[in-house]
């Protein structure tokens, strides 16, 4: 499943998150969007979704082009999303067993009792997680869960919306591990959005590097990693996330 | 050494309280008892909680416990006997009948008024406000006015204005009651709704491709439960004031239903000489609203979003 | 010579319906003029350290401690009026979110100007000076204009420059930071570790830097202290983070992915119960 999106904008109200953005992302590939606050990662990826509103521009899957808010069945099921709060993407008063059944039920997938238990087992949670409410799962397991019940219909294509960035260190490199390995066994495509440099060059293939709603500069992993960069604005993210020093930040 | 506790007890408590539940069944009682244990801890919550519980049971087995007849009198020998009288306990009413036995009978239709209220208005607040509060825009404006119109009248007079087009009569005054109680509640699950829309849970079901129906029943509106039930329980005590309110003007239930604010109507001549007419259904009104609104503090403190659970 | 900052077998617990919490287990260091980085993942203790210090453990927590001095005044004695003389003006913290940790119906000149003339006593035209010279002292450009904006008028990095300069305005010996620059861009962070550096270097204060980045502690501290399971597993100079002995410690440094590495997949960190022990 390619995705190509071309000159897309979005406007809320009147403030416009994006302006005019293309990118194209290849079936089987990992593709990275990075940028600070503001630079309208997040809304793009949101549009591919649709949950933004698109003011102008094309968005095609797999040659299929979309529009507005409405995506089809078929759409709903190969395309999923994890996003960024552990501790708001799940609903607070069901179950992790009732909440994985979601998604089945609306899709009429049938077997439920096998297919959740396979899902919980994938994401390397037991069966004994089942039953939780999510306030009793940590910030990585919630998110576990969150990318089993992405998961669990088959899909092709993620969105992941800084899937990681609001947990700890060591649990970060445990769900990165994971999604990698899920990705890798299913042929699965990515679209992660991120703030830190170090987990988008790890995740992803190429990135594109976003500010103010603008694609600043698409590249490949290996040369961001290799300081190979265009734009200055991509030179000073690079140097910003290695840390401190006296010098850079003057 | 005895140990205190039994162990059937504690493997019972263990099981609800375990951290890895086996089945649906399982994981919902857990939760109810965590939200009971916390409600449990506030005493006047359960002082409350028994207090309706006894209404529950006076008015199942009200035609057991009532010594005399409720409708029926002795004009001839005991009229207006005071509270303490062989036989009557909180004396008779100008028409000689027991006044205790008219309370025991009369909480039948306190509680009918108040169940029913309830079950009217509450669900259909619910349906409007998170229908209002998930669609937005043209239906959202539309609804809010509507419920803004029904808000803007005081609730007693609004309910009188529909008794008087129904006339009179207790099943008139709990559909008259109904129809101004459930405002309030549209405007709460709206409230609630607007907070819960845009939350990224709400995002991945609709990702999923629910339909907005679904994504409203099952999962906006178990959201919005426990604040309405809290609210629903508080509101009881007003409920079974207004119903007095209109029995005492005539326009709820008809004698000789021995409904509580009708007894006080009737009563209100004697008040001075015979006092217990009027005062005995007040202190029955009384305890019931004390209870109701001890019932609802408590539970508010008990189904607080952000404590359950812990 | 003495240090700021004495702090022996501090532990902060909090009784709960289901039990005891026990956040902080009995923690021991010492800070001088120097900079102290308390690196540590959630649950660790370490803000619950900063707060103890602070005297802001929210109730029901308990503090104990067998010395918790600062500059010669015995913290765990220290009544209300001590404690008040001596935030702000002795001591400050500096909190992660401006959003959050910014009073948002004052205009931040007046926040700045509140906590001086507690302090000081000193007329409303000086107090306004000295918030100028101040905010200016963040390297906020127009410093006039910055005063008299609502803390929703200004971006998180100006918000936390705000903040950084209603702390240290009374010049305070100590500052501790508790992630204060977690919720910023990357780009952004690094502006507000500048001011903070010439800030602390140039009035000579003791600094505590809490934070969960520990690549980003060992560039800006002196000393680092890990934290895990509110306890001090390890501590050691920055500049010889490379060589740390506690598996806790390798395990966080190697398990961040750096950019320009390819381990697939990351190692990951295996906890043992030794460590909480």
């Amino acid at each position: 499943m390619t995705i190509r999106i071309k000159h897309l904008s979005v406007t809320f109200d009147s403030f416009q998150a994006l302006k005019s953005v293309s990118i194209s992302v290849e079936k089987g590939e990992s593709f990275g969007l990075v940028g600070e606050s503001g630079s309208g990662k997040s809304t793009l990826l949101r549009a591919v979704a649709g949950l933004a509103p698109v003011g102008a521009g094309t968005i095609e899957v797999n040659g299929e082009a979309l529009s507005g808010h409405w995506r089809s069945r078929a759409f709903r099921r190969a395309v999923q999303m994890v996003f960024q709060d552990p501790y708001a993407s799940l609903h607070p008063r069901q179950t992790v067993d009732r909440q994985l059944l979601e998604p089945l039920a609306i899709h009429g997938i049938g077997d439920g009792e096998k297919r959740i238990l396979k899902a919980l087992d994938e994401v390397g949670l037991g069966s004994s997680f089942r039953f939780r409410y999510p306030h009793q799962l940590s910030g990585g397991q919630r998110q576990r869960v969150a990318i089993a019940r992405a998961l669990i219909v088959e899909p092709e294509i993620l969105l992941l919306d800084e899937p990681t960035s609001a947990l700890d260190a060591s649990v970060q490199a445990e769900v990165l591990n994971l999604l990698e390995d899920v990705r890798s066994r299913h042929g699965l495509t990515y679209i992660m959005v991120s703030h830190d440099l170090g987990v988008v060059t790890h995740m992803c293939s190429r990135l594109a590097v976003m500010k103010s709603g603008e694609v600043v500069e698409a590249l490949a992993a290996a040369d961001l990693a290799g300081g190979r960069m265009v734009s200055d604005y991509t030179r000073r993210l690079m140097v910003a996330s290695k840390g401190f020093s006296r010098e850079a930040s003057r | 050494m005895t140990d205190p506790s039994s162990p059937a007890s504690e493997s019972w408590r263990d099981w609800l309280l375990t951290a890895e539940p086996h089945s649906r069944h399982q994981a919902r009682l857990g939760r109810a008892y965590v939200t009971w244990r916390r409600f449990s801890e506030n005493r006047l919550a359960v002082a409350g909680l028994l207090i309706i519980v006894a209404l529950v049971l006076v008015a199942i087995f009200a035609d057991l416990l009532a010594p005399h007849s409720a409708t029926v009198g002795n004009l001839a020998g005991a009229r207006l006997l005071p509270p303490g009288s062989p036989g009557f306990l909180l004396g008779t009413d100008d028409q000689g009948r027991d006044i205790l036995s008219r309370l025991l009978v009369g909480s039948r239709i306190t509680l009918a008024v108040v169940t029913l209220v309830a079950i009217i208005a509450a669900p259909v607040g619910l349906l409007i406000g998170t229908v209002s509060g998930f669609a937005g825009g043209y239906v959202d404006a539309v609804l809010m006015r509507i419920t803004d119109i029904f808000l803007a009248f005081p609730k007693l007079i609004l309910a009188l204005a529909f008794v008087a087009a129904l006339g009179p009569g207790i099943e008139n005054a709990i559909i008259a009651i109904a129809l101004t109680s459930w405002p309030p509640y549209a405007r709460l699950a709206r409230a609630e709704t607007l907070g819960v829309r845009n939350s990224d849970y709400i995002a991945a079901v609709r990702l999923m491709g629910a339909s907005p129906a679904r994504i409203v029943i099952r999962h906006i509106m178990p959201m919005c439960l426990s604040s309405l039930i809290v609210r629903v329980t508080l509101d009881m005590a007003g409920i079974i004031l207004t119903a007095a309110g209109l029995g005492f003007l005539g326009l709820g239930a008809q004698p000789p239903l021995p409904e509580w604010g009708t007894m006080i109507a009737s009563g209100r001549r004697f008040i001075l000489d015979q006092w217990w007419v009027a005062t005995m259904p007040g202190i029955a009104i009384l305890v019931v609203s004390l209870g109701f609104n001890l019932l609802g503090d408590g539970l508010r403190d008990a189904l607080d979003p952000r404590g359950t659970g812990r | 010579m003495t240090p700021l900052l004495t702090v022996r077998n501090l532990s902060v617990t909090y009784p709960t319906r289901t039990g005891i919490i026990e956040a902080v287990r009995g923690i021991s260091f010492e800070l001088g003029r120097e900079r102290l980085g308390i690196v540590g993942e959630s649950g660790s203790g370490k803000s619950q350290t900063g707060r103890a210090i602070m005297g802001l453990t929210p109730p029901p927590g308990i503090v104990r401690a067998d010395a918790l001095s600062f500059s010669g005044v015995d913290l765990l004695k220290a009544g209300p009026a001590t404690w008040r003389e001596m935030r702000g003006g002795r001591m400050a913290m500096i909190l992660q979110d401006p959003k959050f940790s910014l009073n948002p119906v004052m205009t931040i000149g007046r926040q700045i100007t509140e906590t001086l003339r507690h302090h000081e006593t000193i007329s409303k035209r000086e107090a306004r000076r000295r918030a100028l010279e101040m905010l200016e002292a963040v390297q906020i450009a127009d410093p006039e204009r910055v005063f008299s904006l609502y803390p929703h008028e200004v971006s998180g990095g100006m918000g936390q420059r705000a903040m950084i300069a209603m702390m240290l305005v009374c010049g305070p010996e100590l500052l501790i930071a508790d992630e204060p620059t977690s919720a910023l861009d990357v780009t952004v962070q690094l502006e507000v570790l500048g001011i903070l550096d010439r800030l602390v270097r140039d009035k000579g204060m003791g600094l505590i830097f809490i934070s969960h980045d520990l690549r980003l502690v060992s560039s800006f501290c002196d000393r680092v202290l890990v934290m895990y399971a509110g306890r001090i597993v390890e501590e050691l100079a920055t500049a010889d983070l490379a060589s740390a002995t506690h598996p806790y410690t390798r395990g966080l440094l190697d398990c961040t992915p750096k950019i320009g590495e390819s381990r697939h997949p990351l190692p990951v960190l295996e906890r043992r119960k030794e460590w909480a022990a």
